[in-house]
């Protein structure tokens, strides 16, 4: 097997007890568990078990290896078994000032091998872009039961076809993360919610913010997170007219549990989200274009982007290809309407 | 074989004049900006939309001819040089700006456009395209799709896989597809995240959404200065484990000084062993407090000079510096050999020094100019290649850089591509099942292997070995028809 990269980095902050050996016996364990045969599914902490379908009541569940295996501050990366909980990983890190910006609702119990499989970002996207950006290096188990690498564990790397890119999203329909190597970002001196009134969408506030973390809005009131020094989140508020409040997220709509939806929508369309929904009825990311909406509320069709028959083609393509038995949870479609 | 049938069916897509097949013009394209050749190609083709596009792609697939794409042949990895006898498909003549909406920031491009460009365009916006390699002036879009581009601003920014939001592109049978789109999470697979570094092995990008990304409100450009490169790199993580990430944190040593002093006058000095240019950018207090911790950890780390820059025009100088080093190298020898390894940050050192090791005992010279922030390495080689059997110790002196820096837990390329310099190098850094997943992946775009065939993947490692690879392990053949 190829170790490059599995060594490297400093293991700061980290008490791990573990060694290189030990990792890849862990992760040998887990491509052995999966094996070549029988239909499978890996199971992380099942926060958002149900997105694209339950799998298949006879595929066997396995569980991805956990722990933080080594991180080095300087180069600003950390490794770790699929398995970890967020809350782990972002409690290592933490101990060096850093995060990954990731914010599952329950990150006790959310996996990093589950969030990068079901790939929804967190409402910090705007400033932090999409999880898969942050996602160097991935070692997922293939159909055969090998372990597959791609990526490579710095920063900048164009070596090869980026399979990490495919892997964030396809809900371990083409492989099962093993490992990754992430990049994490500076934990922000300040961190703070404002709000204010917005009838109409308040795009301006992207031109006006330098590097908002989160703008929200539902049709009559905006929240906005900004991060970093607070004299230039004191100053920015100050003149874009908005005062601190709570962190809009624990509410209901935007906790992404089991009574709303979220839907994927060009950000040039959220503007028309009030022409079907009452405001406050939802609550749609600005800039980004996720919008969450109550459980019965339903986007009309000309919203949302029609799937390209050609690209979809060649997913299943992709698919067959990579999991020729259909053994990898079996059940679960990474497609809306499965019959497409 | 005869030609002449192909030459005639891509005449009928785009008429006789943009179907160039003059010897002297197709000897124009034997090459991209690299030292590899190959092939001559049968044909320059110059399509404008991306129904040409698809046309011509059509006529390959029809003849089982392969192609190649190419934007401003400014690559370094022969990532663009024919291979055999291709037909070569220029997007030069795809130059346009399809659309611009600044609310959402988002541009429609064709390929052809200059990265630059786009950049101008938008600027009265007070918005910028954020990749910025140092070829932006002449290299195109499409380009920086295909060997997924950075730049020294990628640091903050990202690298252009960040900043593509969706692709409409035409695949290796000419049919036309349409890769993501303007919403944040397209169901189904990444595609988009795939073409993007694919090097044209994939298909041809023939319509770009970029993301927009707006000025920053005020830039601080801080020139560090060093007598040892160990203190100039200490430096680097010492930003980073500080909790900084600069826009912008870019290495010369004292020969990559030299040579870019004597052609810019900047001010540079000349007998430091390395100078360090920090950008960062944002708001006043943010900036301010950024500003100091640079200055500490630099002088902690033995900075001889701390100057920032006084005007907009002294940062123009900083930064002319900087990108004109590898074009003022001219000066030192005829021709060059630029190379593009990554290390961690914290390997930065040790890697340099290995560098250096290296090109004494090949009796080469180097200039190091690296996108230290990154620990993206490129150590420059110049020679005269008239001089008997010099290519030979440079490509010597270049595997064993590449070797040195996959040592120290790197990898290949950081932004230059795999292309053909590299290709044979991919099986140091990925197993034989690595690689079959990665070709496996290039069959399902293209079984027929048209589209920019012989790149990136070795010889041996083709997905015919997943199969193999299945059967071995399953005793069973792949199935025939597996719709999932």
């Amino acid at each position: 097997m190829n170790l490059t990269g599995l060594d490297s980095g400093l293991d700061v902050g980290v008490d791990s007890g573990l060694n290189a050996e030990h990792d890849i016996e862990l992760l040998e364990n887990f491509a052995t568990e999966i094996g070549s045969e029988g239909s499978v599914t890996v199971r992380g902490g099942g926060t958002q078990w149900e997105v694209g379908g339950l799998p298949k009541a006879d595929a066997r569940e396995v569980k991805a290896p956990t722990g933080v295996w080594s991180f080095a501050p300087a180069d600003m990366v950390v490794r770790c078994g699929a398995g970890t909980t967020v809350a782990e990983l972002n409690e290592k890190v933490g101990r060096a000032g850093q995060m990954l910006p990731f914010d599952p609702p329950s990150p006790a119990e959310a996996t990093v091998g589950g969030l990068l499989a079901v790939g929804q970002n967190s409402y910090r996207r705007l400033r932090y872009g999409p999880l898969r950006d942050l996602l160097l290096q991935i070692r997922f188990v293939n159909s055969l039961g090998q372990l597959i690498r791609s990526g490579g564990p710095t920063v900048k790397n164009v070596s090869g076809f980026d399979l990490c890119k495919l892997m964030v999203g396809s809900l371990g329909t083409l492989g099962f993360i093993a490992e990754v190597i992430l990049q994490c970002q500076p934990v922000p001196e300040a961190s703070r919610w404002f709000s204010g009134e917005a009838m109409t969408i308040p795009n301006k506030l992207l031109t006006e913010l330098w590097q908002p973390s989160s703008i929200l809005w539902n049709g009559e009131q905006v929240w906005v997170l900004l991060e970093g020094h607070r004299r230039d989140i004191e100053a920015a508020s100050q003149s874009a007219g908005l005062a601190e409040c709570e962190p809009p997220v624990t509410t209901e709509l935007t906790s992404f549990g089991k009574d709303s939806r979220r839907i994927s929508l060009p950000p040039a369309t959220l503007k028309q989200l009030p022409k079907y929904f009452p405001p406050g009825s939802f609550i749609a990311e600005i800039g980004v274009g996720i919008a969450h909406l109550l459980a019965d509320q339903e986007v009309p069709a000309d919203m949302l982007p029609q799937p390209d028959q050609r690209s979809v083609a060649l997913q299943r393509e992709i698919k067959a290809r990579f999991d020729p038995s259909g053994r990898m949870n079996p059940g679960r479609s990474v497609w809306r309407d499965c019959s497409v | 074989m005869s030609t002449d049938k192909l030459v005639e069916d891509l005449q009928e897509v785009l008429g006789d004049g943009r179907v160039r097949v003059d010897l002297l013009e197709r000897d124009l394209y034997l090459k991209d900006a690299s030292i590899y050749g190959g092939g001559r190609p049968t044909a320059i083709c110059f399509p404008k939309t991306t129904e040409e596009v698809a046309g011509v792609v059509r006529v390959c697939a029809e003849h089982e001819w392969p192609f190649v794409p190419r934007g401003s042949g400014t690559g370094l990895s022969g990532g663009a040089t024919p291979i055999g006898n291709p037909v070569i498909i220029a997007t030069s003549k795809m130059d346009e700006i399809i659309s611009i909406d600044p609310e959402v920031r988002i541009a429609w491009v064709q390929p052809g456009v200059l990265n630059l460009d786009l950049t101008n365009q938008v600027a009265p916006l007070g918005l910028h395209y954020a990749p910025d390699p140092s070829s932006q002036q002449v290299c195109s879009i499409g380009g920086n799709v295909a060997n997924n581009s950075g730049g020294p601003h990628c640091l903050a920014y990202g690298v252009t896989s960040a900043h593509v939001v969706a692709l409409k592109v035409v695949l290796p049978d000419g049919s036309i597809a349409l890769l993501g789109d303007e919403s944040p999470e397209p169901e189904g697979y990444d595609l988009r995240g795939v073409f993007v570094g694919s090097e044209g092995t994939l298909g041809i990008a023939t319509e770009i959404a970029v993301r927009l990304t707006p000025n920053p409100p005020s830039v601080r450009t801080i020139l560090l200065v060093f007598d040892a490169v160990i203190d100039g790199a200490a430096t680097v993580s010492g930003i980073i484990a500080a909790g900084l990430v600069p826009s912008a944190m870019e290495m010369m040593d004292r020969a990559a000084v030299q040579v870019v002093e004597a052609f810019t006058h900047a001010g540079l000095p000349t007998d430091a062993a390395a100078v360090l240019l920090v950008e960062i950018d944002g708001l006043a207090a943010g900036l301010a407090a950024s500003e100091e911790t640079i200055s500490e950890v630099a002088t902690a780390n033995n900075a001889r000079e701390i100057r920032v820059a006084a005007t907009p025009e002294e940062r123009e100088l900083f930064w002319k510096a900087r990108k004109s080093a590898f074009g003022a190298t001219s000066r030192l020898a005829p021709d060059y050999y630029l190379h593009d390894t990554v290390v961690p940050r914290t390997k930065l050192v040790e890697v340099l020094e290995k560098v250096y090791e290296i090109v004494e005992r090949y009796e080469l010279k180097v200039i190091n100019v690296l996108h230290a922030g990154d620990g993206n390495l490129h150590p420059l080689l110049s020679f005269d290649s008239r001089e008997e059997g010099v290519l030979e110790r440079v490509a010597r002196a270049a595997e064993e850089i590449m070797q040195a820096s996959l040592d120290a837990g790197g990898v290949l390329s950081g932004e230059h591509g795999i292309g053909v310099e590299k290709r044979d190098f991919m099986s140091r850094m990925f197993s034989d099942g690595d690689l079959a997943a990665q070709d496996t992946l290039r069959a399902c775009f293209d079984p027929a292997s048209l589209a920019n065939p012989d790149k990136i993947i070795p010889e041996g490692s083709r997905c015919g070995d997943f199969a193999l690879a299945y059967l071995a392990t399953t005793g069973k053949p792949l199935p025939k028809e597996v719709w999932v």
